[in-house]
């Protein structure tokens, strides 16, 4: 069974003459614990259709399941972890306070809520951080606090949208290699929304390149480098073939 | 924890914040009775009579005001005007206490429905916006009125007046601050399967507070007009409202002492939105303009993340 199955999805916002076809026919079958990276140009649908598997937002046509299940489903039994660009994180709580929201919404008790919240903030390496508030933590900071925050609960689903695109460039790298290492360790399937094609080579498995108007899954290119990825792969030659390949995909469309 | 950390190289010559709000308070009132005191002066001197005659009966001087407030109300009585004015007082605090609350629980309770149905919002606020056009001078009678035909005390017909000014300001605030949130915000509750109740308690109200507390401070002020106002048509004898009309009417006369009444009525509506700064300073965590972490335990972890 796929983790997410995705069958000739489509949706329209709004109708009549102002009506938007953001997503065509889309198609797409991912695998329990794969690592998938979405890409295309802005306004393509990418967020849209990560929505859509979020139930976040009903589709127009067409069926997604996940883990077998109908979207609505898998969002009440708590499947979907998901991180934005912005962290989001609630100004008024503590760090680990934040951490502890999903879990105390799940209804965990106290000493649960403590426990998966030092845990999480370990993973993310915020160990020392648990008592600061949101608006005392660097950009970076504040991002793993809201992965630390999407995983607590333990999501099969990990949804990103764009989670490191305000982020400077070596602050990003360094988020790429820990989300990796996170990823590892934990074999969730994730969905990874992103603009930078180096980003999505280096962290996915496949990469789905999507056109615009209507937003379609016009290639879907397979990232054979092995893991653990590092610095190394950064300046493979296979890495740049990669990227090279997602480029020119990308421009096939235009 | 917040508050000490800030600027602590330049805390050891500088007064602590009370004491310096407590001092730039003094001199500001110390100005004030300046200014009034040269004005008197100079216009009396100049011979000027515009925009008012300085005469000690349009313009009593400063220790006139202080002097009468600290002598007999009337002539051969035994209880200075201070007191008499401080019990009024406390007693129109009373009513507007009451109509504050439940101005408050009104208003956030119809927050709360707005933010919940934008339908409701939409039929709603008209008559919201309309009932702040329509002069409490006329709504007040009619209160009294029904309140009297019920039997219930004039002070409660007079709470709910006060609370008629009350619960406008903290709707309109209350909406702003439950719709702060960005939407985001709130797909992240739909992703935990929040149920409304629990997006309510631990997302929109706790984003809401600061709004709301702006608004009470607001509230708090009307509150104490509205007090003074209604207890006019209702004919209460022992509020704020019936000795500044006395005072007032007596003004030629006698003009001290509607000043004197002025400046408690002041002092009452002060004392009132000093007690809500001190509960918002209690209940609401500011965020802070400072940048307040210790530097040196954040570069560790920036760094020991890029490594
Ligand atoms: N709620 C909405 N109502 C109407 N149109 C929408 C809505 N959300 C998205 N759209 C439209 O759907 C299209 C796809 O939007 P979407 O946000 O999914 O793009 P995207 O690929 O995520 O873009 P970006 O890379 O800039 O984030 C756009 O044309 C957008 O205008
Ligand atoms: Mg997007």
């Amino acid at each position: 069974m796929s983790a997410v199955d995705i069958r000739g999805v489509s949706k329209v916002f709004g109708s009549g003459p102002g009506q938007v076809e953001a997503l065509k026919d889309i198609d797409l079958s991912i695998e329990s614990g794969q690592f998938v990276s979405l890409i295309g140009p802005s306004g393509c649908g990418k967020s849209t259709l990560l929505r859509l598997v979020g139930d976040l937002l009903p589709p127009t046509g067409g069926s997604l399941t996940v883990a077998g299940k109908t979207p609505h489903e898998a969002r009440l039994s708590r499947d979907y972890g998901m991180v934005f660009q912005q962290a989001t994180l609630l100004d008024w709580r503590s760090v680990r306070a934040n951490v502890e929201l999903p879990l105390e919404i799940m209804g965990a008790s106290a000493d649960e809520r403590t426990a998966r919240a030092e845990e999480m903030l370990e993973l993310v390496q915020l160990g020392d951080f648990g008592g600061h508030y949101p608006w005392q933590l660097s950009g970076g900071m504040q991002q793993r606090v809201a992965i630390a925050r999407a995983l607590s609960f333990k999501p099969s689903l990990l949804l990103m949208d764009e989670p490191f695109g305000a982020l400077d460039e070596m602050t990003r790298e360094a988020m790429q290699d820990e989300l990796l290492r996170i990823w590892e360790r934990s074999k969730r399937t994730v969905i990874f929304v992103t603009h930078s094609i180096p980003e999505a080579v280096f962290l996915s498995q496949r990469t789905v390149v999507m056109s615009r108007r209507p937003g379609r899954i016009t290639r879907i290119v397979d990232i054979d480098l092995p893991y653990p990825r590092d610095e190394d792969t950064r300046e493979d030659r296979r890495f740049y073939d990669k990227v090279t390949e997602v480029r020119e995909a990308l421009r096939e469309h235009e | 924890m917040v508050a000490g950390a800030v600027d602590t190289w330049t805390e050891g010559r500088r007064l602590p914040q009370w004491l310096r709000s407590t001092l730039w308070f003094v001199a500001i009132l110390g100005f004030l009775l300046l200014m009034w005191e040269g004005y008197k002066f100079l216009w009396t001197e100049m011979g000027w009579s515009w925009p008012v005659r300085p005469i000690n009966r349009s313009m009593p001087h400063t220790w006139d005001i202080v002097d009468a407030l600290f002598s007999p109300a009337r002539r051969g009585g035994s209880d200075i005007l201070l007191v008499i004015l401080g019990e009024a007082a406390l007693f129109t605090l009373r009513e507007a206490v009451l109509g504050f609350v439940i101005g408050a629980i009104v208003g956030f309770f119809l927050a709360v429905v707005f933010v919940r149905s934008p339908l409701a919002e939409r039929s709603l606020m008209p008559y919201v916006v309309a009932s702040q056009t329509v002069p409490i001078i006329a709504i007040a009678p009619m209160v009294v009125l029904w309140a009297g035909r019920n039997d219930w005390p004039q002070w409660i017909a007079v709470a709910f007046i006060s609370s008629y000014l009350t619960f406008f300001p903290v709707t309109i605030n209350a909406l702003r601050g439950l719709q702060s949130p960005p939407p985001t915000a709130s797909e992240l509750m739909r992703s935990y399967a929040a149920t409304p109740n629990q997006e309510l308690r631990k997302l929109l109200v706790p984003a809401a507070l600061p709004y709301i507390f702006t608004a009470l401070k607001i509230s708090a002020t009307a509150s104490v007009i509205g007090a003074i106002i209604g207890e006019l048509p209702a004919g209460l004898p022992n509020g704020l409202g019936r000795v500044l009309l006395r005072f007032a009417s007596s003004f030629s006369s006698a003009p001290e002492k509607l000043f004197a009444a002025v400046i408690v009525s002041a002092l009452a509506g002060i004392v009132f939105v000093a007690a809500i700064s001190l509960a918002e300073r209690m209940i609401v965590r500011a965020r802070p303009e400072v940048f307040q972490a210790e530097p040196e335990s954040l570069s560790v972890a920036t760094h020991r993340g890029i490594a």
